[in-house]
């Protein structure tokens, strides 16, 4: 999890992660600003059901995925926090394409 | 769809300087990263620094507050930058236009250009030690980053495990803001430094770099955090997250308690973009991972596609900025553009610049070398993330006749989740080159196959729409 350094001005700004409250401050990543709330947990994985969170924090390892505003697969580290946005736990494959997007040969 | 001369994906240094230099040349430029701001790895967030926290700039040096000023020519420069833009598809037809397609703020968009430039820069190479899945470890860039772009660190017991100038200068930016380290695990292996010393010569002629390598490292050894040499055998250990890292160093066995460690082995090349467009790449020994194969221009071997910056071999910020106007002042040669005195004068004089910013590589390479360790693998460690492929599953692939690792791949599902094999890839191609006694290069890459990121089935239906 995150603390943050003191004199960090910025707006506040309010989101909900399943449906809890969560203060941010402008600027932030949906990531970072879910670790630094105290959630250690972003998503499920879809084979062991084992708990993740982000690695990278700049959008390679896709450990951060969860669903914003209904849309599954977005990367939280990428995404900027927003006024009234909905965050949930990615729990297992969302089945969409993009992820079998690419066969062997 | 919109259609422009030169379209350069990343707004890094590398990205911006050659936007730039096309700008000055009179080229119709777009910028696309998927960053909310310009930046790059480096230099994130420097705008938002400097206007909003300047209290922040004072902690992370005087080469991050550098960006600012290339961050502000390139705003001024009339290139069109489009933040928040993820390129999902790049296609280059034989003849005619590329085209970029990528996915911003839920919509589809697609731009066609004559020359592009990839700028994607690099990553770091995944460090798949037991237990880095656990939640509570990230890379040392991962931490940097929120730092940079939310003033965030890690929670305490903080360790730092691994090696390489990213390490040191994160380290250095802690303590410089007050952030306690409670110990950093050194993996460099004994005799690296000497190892280094013949390319000292040519090094001089980097000597800035030289010497602020120099005060990175005597800041942290004089800083009393506690230091861990020739570590080997990390393990991240707990239940549903960190709780204590055991290892192996020079003073033996150890097991700290700890609630947040950082890994950190070096950067490579970003490949998603290079290998989709079907470049050719060559093994890097000194720096064990790919590159694209490029000419004095930065040009891959597809016509009209350039690579500048860290995703052509690891260089650093100010090779990025020099490489970037290298290749932007070949396009424009190229492509006719009107404003260009002494175009190749200029190319001249960057190409000697870059040819000084990468003297000292040689050295750091030796001083910091890549983990060999990787490629040994053969345990139950997590290697594939996403599918939960381990090491000694890679073995069994191997023993059961899979050549490379795109019969890995149909067998374990290895590098089909979303991240597409950016954490597995170069463990794969290390483990079976390991396994079959052949040289990475014989082994070969994933086959990257667009969509390069998940894209969403709303994003589908609106590239349709497209014109
Ligand atoms: C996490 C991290 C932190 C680093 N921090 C430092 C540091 O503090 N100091 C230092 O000297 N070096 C640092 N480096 C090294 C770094 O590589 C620099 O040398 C420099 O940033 C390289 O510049 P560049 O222009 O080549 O690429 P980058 O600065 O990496 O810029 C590449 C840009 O491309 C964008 N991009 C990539 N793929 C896509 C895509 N598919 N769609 C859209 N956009 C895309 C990225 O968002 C990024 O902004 C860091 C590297 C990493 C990986
Ligand atoms: S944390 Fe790695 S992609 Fe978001």
């Amino acid at each position: 999890m995150l603390r943050r350094l003191p004199d960090q001005s910025g707006r506040k700004v309010r989101f909900r992660f399943e449906g809890e409250p969560v203060d941010a401050l402008e600027g932030d990543s949906v990531a970072a600003a879910l670790l630094a709330a105290g959630n250690r947990i972003l998503r499920m994985t879809p084979k062991s059901g084992s708990g993740r969170a982000p690695y990278c924090m700049m959008g390679v390892c896709f450990e951060c995925l969860v669903e914003i505003d209904g849309i599954p697969n977005r990367q939280a580290c990428l995404t900027e926090v927003r006024g009234g946005m909905a965050v949930r736990r990615q729990r297992g494959a969302p089945g969409l394409p993009g992820e079998a997007g690419d066969d062997p040969d | 769809m919109i259609r422009t001369d030169l379209a350069i994906i990343g707004a890094g240094p590398a990205g911006m300087s050659a936007a730039v230099a096309a700008r000055e040349a009179g080229l119709d430029v777009i910028v696309v990263d998927e960053q909310p701001a310009a930046g790059g790895q480096i230099w994130r967030a420097i705008e938002r620094n400097a206007r909003l926290r300047p209290g922040n700039l004072a902690f992370l040096g005087e080469d991050y507050v550098k960006g600012a000023e290339l961050a502000a020519r390139f705003a001024a420069s009339g290139a069109q930058h489009w933040p928040g833009s993820t390129v999902w598809h790049v296609e280059s037809p034989e003849d005619g236009d590329k085209t970029v397609t990528l996915a911003w703020d839920g919509a589809t968009r697609q731009v066609r250009c004559g020359a592009l430039l990839i700028a994607s820069g690099a990553m770091e190479r995944p460090v798949p030690v037991p237990g880095w899945t656990l939640p509570g470890v990230m890379t040392v860039g991962a931490a940097q980053t929120v730092l940079k772009s939310s003033g965030l660190f890690p929670e305490a017991p903080l360790l730092l495990a691994g090696s390489g100038p990213l390490l040191l200068l994160f380290a250095a930016q802690c303590l410089a803001a007050g952030i306690e380290i409670a110990a950093v695990l050194d993996t460099t292996p004994a005799g690296a430094r000497l190892r280094g010393l013949p390319h000292l010569p040519k090094a001089l002629l980097g000597w800035r770099t030289l010497l602020k390598g120099r005060r990175l490292m005597r800041t942290l050894s004089r800083s009393g955090v506690r230091i861990y040499r020739e570590v080997t055998k990390i393990e991240a250990l707990g239940a549903e997250h960190l709780e204590r890292v055991r290892f192996q160093s020079v003073g033996g066995p150890a097991e700290l308690e700890t609630a947040s460690l950082l890994l950190h082995e070096g950067v490579v090349p970003n490949p998603q973009l290079t290998r989709l467009l079907r470049c050719e790449h060559r093994w890097d020994r000194a720096q064990r991972c790919f590159r694209p194969e490029l000419s004095d221009r930065g040009e891959t071997s597809v016509e009209n596609v350039f690579v500048a910056g860290d995703g052509g071999g690891i260089g650093g910020a100010m090779a990025a900025v020099h490489a970037g106007r290298i290749a932007a002042l070949e396009v424009a040669e190229r492509f006719g553009a009107v404003n260009r005195p002494n175009g190749d004068v200029e190319i001249v004089k960057a190409r000697d610049a870059l040819r000084a910013e990468l003297a000292v590589r040689p050295l750091l390479d030796a001083m910091f070398p890549p983990p060999r360790w990787i490629g040994e693998l053969d345990g139950g460690e997590v290697i594939c993330r996403c599918e939960e492929v381990t090491a000694a599953d890679v073995r069994k692939a191997a023993a059961l006749g899979a050549p490379g690792p795109n019969q890995a791949k149909a067998f374990l599902r290895a590098g089909m989740g979303p991240c597409q094999g950016r954490m597995c890839g170069l463990t794969v191609t290390e483990i079976l080159a390991d396994a079959h006694g052949k040289h990475p290069e014989e082994i070969g890459y994933y086959r990257i196959r667009p969509p390069i990121k998940p894209v969403t089935l709303g994003e589908l239906a609106a590239l349709d729409g497209a014109d």
